[in-house]
């Protein structure tokens, strides 16, 4: 089927069209009646929010449906690429945002008395802290996913994005939630669940928009017109399914009105924390790990131009995670209410991840194998391995950290914080910076980045700001922990609490510094990103623009 | 329930997921599909368009 064929069948394309509009449409009416009837100004101020953007989302598509003529929007002899566009624009907006938030939240530990303003509650630290790790983890990461799959999967199946104006919908879907729940943690909406904050509203409206997602990568999938599944799409399909079923289960709740934004947990107790900690470690690994080593098994062969190194070890490495990780949670509720068996449950089944963890790593790095010199030569591709190293040094403390007596020692302290940082700037932020390097020359058609030394600074100012982070907060980690256990010869503990938190003050101030620099780090990209999209520098195209050949008679040669 | 539920999960449980994960590292290991995985690991390398057959 050519090109020409399609551009003019223009067939059926209306149908996505019209349901989505149906869909948002039916939620702009419903939150009408949500605004007009609302019980709490939270809910109001919501109600609103999600009218106004739904509303203007209908109205865009209106305008954007009209003005198609002749052309079919969604030609299948054409790869969905400005769906990718978005959602690696979002993601460097969220990325700077959630960075910067972390670091105002770092100087607000540091410095107490500095950024307190006792009439301005939604600046406080409890308000501003769920928006750091959601702007990071969900914003910043889930945009990186969402746009990285949707590219992966296209190109892996050969075939365009299946649903029409669905996949928009999940962009623009996700990107709601997003907003209503930032929003929600600065107005004081929360049901208190880490990593799960957004009330019951915004739960719903994801659940419908992570569905969708899932029914769009399984329909792309359907269609695929390579014969074998691409070991990459298996990580996006379990990243995506999982955290469905983690979503839904951890969620469920009875609100108190529907006009109003509190709910209550249908789980109590230690069922409720078990569920909780079952959410939040399979977060960690079916959002944070799976997700991302999709990017891996992906970006890094394609970089380098080689097979990664071992396919049947990536068999080996997806099915051994998916079976062992599920069970890691518990390791969270160390010396709690939770039967000890099931604390030794998630303390063996977390050891015995660290075997598929180092496969996988082991695998990612060697891929390079005869193509060393990249790591020299190629800022983008040191920067996706260094990502391996901490995913192999976080994922060998994680289990370390999960065994009950290094516990009693590392939990509620700072070492946890130098732990998910290693692993979540380390990791999950050099990866998905070196997959948005990638994807902008690619989905722009541009030769090379705008400027290579400026990824080389962004390299080595993130890289010293992740060092600077973690080494201050294992040192304060560790001496908080063995200041909370001392003991004077009476019996009396030796420190009161506020002394172990002055004691923390230096370490703290570095960590702030390091934030700093992995910001700075972050903000070089985006400007270097949006420089290799307009065209400038070394992105300037050579096959289109005369003047910046300045020797063709060098080129048939090539 | 709590009892059954768990006498279940401790015997024919884990038993079927020991089976699972062992068919999964069998396909792996398979040696029939060595080169299904060849041209699978080859496969992102290639970039074509949806049009290419």
């Amino acid at each position: 089927m050519s090109a020409h064929t399609t551009a003019n069948q223009r067939t059926g394309w209306g149908f996505s069209v019209g349901t989505v509009s149906l869909l948002v449409g039916a939620v702009s009416l419903a939150v009408l009646l949500i605004a007009a009837n609302a019980t709490d100004p939270m809910m109001a101020a919501h109600a609103w929010i999600f009218f106004f953007l739904t509303v203007s989302g209908l109205l865009i598509t209106g305008f954007w449906a009209g003005s198609l003529q002749k052309r079919d929007p969604f030609d299948p002899a054409f790869y969905e690429d400005t769906i990718v566009k978005f959602g690696v624009a979002a993601a460097m907006f969220w990325g700077i945002a959630g960075f910067l938030v972390g670091l105002i939240i770092a100087l607000q530990l540091t410095f107490p008395n500095l950024l307190y303003f006792p009439d301005f509650g939604w600046t406080n630290f409890g308000r501003l802290r769920p928006l750091h790790t959601s702007a990071v983890i969900f914003a910043f990461g889930g945009n990186v996913l969402i746009a990285t799959s949707f590219y992966v999967v296209q190109r892996t199946c050969r075939t365009r994005l299946a649903g029409g104006l669905w996949p928009w919908f999940v962009f623009w879907g996700y990107n709601l939630f997003i907003v209503i729940a930032g929003t929600g943690y600065l107005l004081g909406v929360t049901q208190s669940k880490e990593y799960a904050e957004p009330e019951w509203y915004a739960d719903l409206w994801l659940t419908i928009v992570w569905v969708v997602y899932l029914l769009v990568f399984l329909g792309t999938l359907w269609k695929r017109k390579e014969p074998h599944i691409y070991v990459a799409n298996w990580f996006y399909l379990s990243f995506i399914v999982t955290i469905a079923m983690l979503h839904i289960v951890n969620n469920l709740a009875i609100p108190v009105s529907l006009t109003g934004s509190k709910s209550y947990q249908l789980f109590a107790g230690v069922q409720d924390a078990l569920t909780q900690w079952w959410y939040g470690h399979n977060a960690v690994g079916f959002f944070l790990t799976t997700g991302f080593l999709a990017i891996m098994y992906y970006f890094i062969p394609k970089r380098v131009n080689r097979p990664v190194y071992s396919y049947r070890l990536s068999i080996v490495h997806f099915w051994s995670l998916i079976f062992i990780y599920i069970w890691a949670g518990p390791h969270h509720l160390h010396y709690t209410a939770l039967p000890q068996w099931a604390q030794t449950l998630g303390m063996v089944f977390s050891v015995m991840l660290w075997m598929p963890s180092w496969g996988g790593m082991i695998n990612g790095v060697m891929t390079l194998s005869g193509a060393w010199d990249k790591l020299r030569t190629d800022p983008v591709v040191r920067m996706m391995i260094v990502a391996l190293a901490f995913y192999g040094m976080s994922t060998f403390e994680g289990p370390l950290m999960s065994v009950r007596a290094v516990n009693s020692l590392s939990h509620y302290t700072e070492w946890g914080i130098a732990h998910v940082h290693s692993g979540s700037m380390g990791w999950v932020g050099f990866i998905s910076f070196g997959a948005l390097y990638c994807l902008v020359p690619w989905l722009w058609k541009r030769p090379a980045l705008y400027s290579k030394s400026l990824v080389e600074w962004h390299f080595w100012l993130a890289t010293l700001g992740i060092l600077f982070y973690i080494v201050a907060m294992y040192v304060a980690g560790i001496m908080e922990g063995f200041m909370w256990r001392a003991y004077n010869e009476f019996g009396f503990l030796e420190y009161s609490f506020i002394e172990t938190v002055k004691a923390k003050h230096i370490m703290y101030m570095v960590r702030a510094g390091g934030g700093l620099l992995y910001l700075t780090g972050a903000l070089l990209m985006a400007y270097n990103l949006i420089r290799t999209a307009m065209g400038h520098g070394e992105a300037r195209s050579t096959a289109t623009d005369e003047t910046s050949t300045p020797n063709p008679a060098l080129q048939p040669a090539e | 329930m709590y009892e059954t539920l768990a006498s279940f999960a401790q015997t024919w449980g884990l038993g079927l997921f020991v089976l699972m994960f062992s068919v999964a590292v069998a396909y792996a290991l398979w040696p029939g599909n060595r080169e299904t995985f060849r041209e699978a690991a080859h496969q992102p390398l290639t970039e074509k368009a949806p049009s290419d057959d």
